[in-house]
């Protein structure tokens, strides 16, 4: 995967470039935004990482332009600023995520693969399937080998963002977010408690264990075998 | 510091005051009538006593004229005479054909005057004959009347009581001016010293108070005065200030205690990892436990940020039509795995469905705060812990409750822990920042409603109330 990141402290733009090579991708560095811009424009990308304050032209400015060029490439905003309303402000300049400064590299790298698998033919299907087990979008159904599996509503949203992002890990504040579509911090870790509910109708009685912790980071749906 | 009311030279502030340009305003408009009016009954009594005379000459003309009918000259001249005698008479003449007089108590005439047969009253100098010869010390409002065989009747009144009363009228307004300019100007120096006084004192107070001395408060008179009514206010301004002066020293001795600790934790750790050593796994714990007090740091940030946003009345932060009881709703079903993985009883009481005009991601968070208390605290007092949420409409509110039947907290703690920072004692030793409650109060507030801490009897219970439907302002 291909990743540009455009932000304008140099420190933290090194920092994250090197990580995100050692998890394995190809990263590139822009430090403002008319740079960020020309090199974004080529197209190569498969996600932008864009710092919402930048020198010469601001982050929404730099997505505004590209959107208005047709490019389409997934963009994750970073912001300094956290609130609800510059979140929303993000998104409707064309900004497809929006993580708020600081923030653990764990989360933005899940966020940045997520947002890389977007265009995926995975999207489009009707039928997620990890290992033996089978989730139906159309007939809200789950089955796990033969069995069917009974879920709430929201523990079937649940396993369907797990199992669309599947091979992906995906954070505690991610699921929040898409599954709940909350995003102010519950002091409590409320997210746990519905995994380990739906991790003992998933897995409980089968050999494999599918839904599998990341310690520090979130969780991730797999078939190991 | 702030200069408020030097005081300038003394006779120059009287001038300067309200009560003086007031003073001069009324004067002049009060001059204005006054001489409007007087000038007006003035000339409305000329006028009436103008008329009466020239009734009363026409009328004894009359009567003369019947008198000649009657005996001609001869008895004119002797009715004349006999009048004349009489106190207080009118003027007689009778004068021949050539103007030369023949009966009568006034002397000369001008010729130009017995001529004017025709002109009707004239008003004319003339000297009685019992005064003397001083013709033209009187002024008289006569007629003369043409009397068969070329002769002349003059008969006339004196107008000297009429331009006497006149007289009487103008020195009456010259001195009620007189009174005016005299009783304006101890009005205006009475009101103007007492209004300075008052003044005086409350700008000294007031320097006082700009000083530093926030304990000190206007002089109220009793009196009920508008400078009493003012005083009230702004005395109802310092208490306010006051208390807010107390929270911010209260509030800024809780951060440097809640933001110091975490950070002091951090540095003495890294410290500590650093001085001792001791290979890979233990720098990785340390680092780790690092990180952990970073993360505390920066929640405790973000939800103090969040709750000055929201407390500043955050404009962007929108506002939809939104059922109270989904967000309810979807709040019991976040936290009731983590209810019953704590063993507490977690129930969502039959919700009325009632819209409020509200930001979603906020009341949500609210409520979650709430909950999240309840949950917390619910386990204290023994017993089966139990926490439900309502949603209630009740006259034009709509109320969201979170009850608990925990320890509760005591009435006179109750106001307190919905400021930042405030923890209880006993809660000192629990995660939190002691910011939920403040932040649940905030977003009460710009929703245009409340928070209410209840006893539960045993527990707590949180009321959350907001206007109803479109009350609330597009904030």
């Amino acid at each position: 995967m291909r990743v540009l990141v455009i932000e304008d402290d140099q420190e933290a733009s090194a920092y994250l470039v090197k990580a995100l090579k050692e998890a394995g991708h190809v990263a590139d560095q822009a430090g403002d935004g008319d740079t960020g811009l020309a090199i974004a424009r080529e197209g190569i990308y498969d996600v932008l990482v864009i710092d919402r304050m930048l020198p010469r032209r601001d982050g929404l400015s730099v997505i505004e332009s590209l959107r208005g060029e047709g490019n389409r490439t997934p963009v994750l905003i970073l912001s300094a600023l956290g609130q609800v309303d510059d979140r929303v402000t993000g998104l409707r300049a064309g900004g497809d995520d929006y993580l708020p400064k600081p923030y653990a590299f764990s989360e933005l790298l899940a966020r940045v693969e997520v947002l890389a698998r977007r265009n995926s033919p995975q999207e489009a299907q009707t039928v997620y399937r990890v290992g033996d087990l089978q989730l139906d979008r159309l007939s809200r159904s789950v089955v796990r080998g033969s069995e069917p599996i009974l879920l709430q509503p929201r523990e079937f949203r649940l396993l369907e963002y797990l199992m669309k992002n599947a091979g992906t890990v995906v954070t505690r504040t991610m699921l929040l977010e898409k599954v709940w579509d909350y995003h102010f911090d519950p002091q409590t870790n409320v997210i746990d408690v519905h995994m380990s509910r739906l991790r003992s109708k998933i897995d409980k009685g089968f050999e494999r264990p599918l839904i599998h912790t990341v310690r520090g980071a979130g969780y991730v749906i797999r078939d190991d075998g | 510091m702030v200069d408020i009311g030097r005081p300038h030279h003394p006779r120059l502030r009287l001038f300067r005051t309200t009560a003086f340009k007031l003073s001069v305003i009324y004067f002049a408009v009060f001059s204005v009538f006054a001489a409007f009016l007087i000038g007006y009954i003035a000339s409305s009594t000329t006028q009436l006593l103008t008329s009466q005379m020239r009734e009363a000459v026409d009328t004894e003309l009359k009567g003369l004229e019947d008198e000649y009918r009657q005996g001609g000259i001869p008895r004119l001249a002797l009715v004349i005479d006999r009048r004349s005698r009489q106190p207080g008479a009118s003027l007689y003449l009778i004068a021949d054909a050539n103007g030369d007089k023949i009966a009568g108590n006034v002397s000369a005439v001008p010729e130009s005057v017995l001529n004017g047969v025709r002109t009707g009253v004239q008003t004319v100098p003339y000297a009685r004959l019992d005064e003397g010869d001083r013709s033209g010390s009187h002024s008289a409002l006569v007629r003369v009347v043409e009397l068969p065989g070329g002769f002349r009747m003059l008969v006339g009144r004196d107008i000297g009581e009429r331009d006497y009363l006149a007289h009487v009228i103008k020195r009456a307004l010259i001195l009620t001016l007189g009174m005016m300019v005299v009783l304006g100007l101890a009005s205006w120096l009475f009101v103007s010293r007492r209004v300075l006084r008052r003044i005086d004192s409350m700008s000294e107070t007031s320097r006082t108070i700009i000083a530093g001395d926030l304990s000190r408060r206007l002089e109220v008179t009793g009196t009920r005065d508008e400078f009493d009514r003012l005083a009230e206010s702004v005395n109802a301004m310092l208490v306010r200030i006051e208390r807010l002066m107390v929270g911010l020293k209260e509030v800024s001795d809780n951060i440097a205690h809640d933001l110091k600790t975490p950070l002091s934790r951090l540095r003495s750790r890294a410290e500590a990892a650093l001085a001792q050593g001791g290979g890979e796994a233990a720098y990785r714990e340390a680092l780790q436990a690092a990180i952990e007090d970073a993360d505390q740091l920066i929640r405790t940030f973000n939800a103090l940020l969040m709750i000055a946003r929201v407390e500043a009345g955050s404009s962007n932060a929108e506002f939809d039509r939104i059922p109270l009881g989904t967000i309810a709703g979807d709040i019991f079903e976040l936290y009731e795995p983590l209810a019953e993985e704590a063993g507490v009883d977690l129930r969502l009481e039959d919700c009325p469905a009632v819209e409020i005009r509200a930001n979603r991601e906020l009341v949500s968070q609210a409520l979650a705060n709430l909950v999240d208390n309840a949950i917390k605290y619910a386990h204290e007092a023994g017993g089966e812990p139990k926490v439900s949420i309502t949603v209630r409409q009740d006259r034009g509110r709509v109320e969201m409750v979170v009850a608990d039947n925990g320890s509760g907290i005591p009435a006179e703690d109750r106001e307190r822990v919905t400021q930042r920072f405030v923890r209880l004692e006993k809660s000192r030793s629990k995660p939190g920042a002691g910011l939920g409650l403040s932040l649940v109060s905030a977003v009460a507030q710009l929703h245009g409603g409340s928070l209410k801490l209840e006893d539960n009897q045993p527990g707590l219970r949180a009321i959350v109330s907001f206007p109803a439907g479109d009350a609330v302002a597009d904030a």
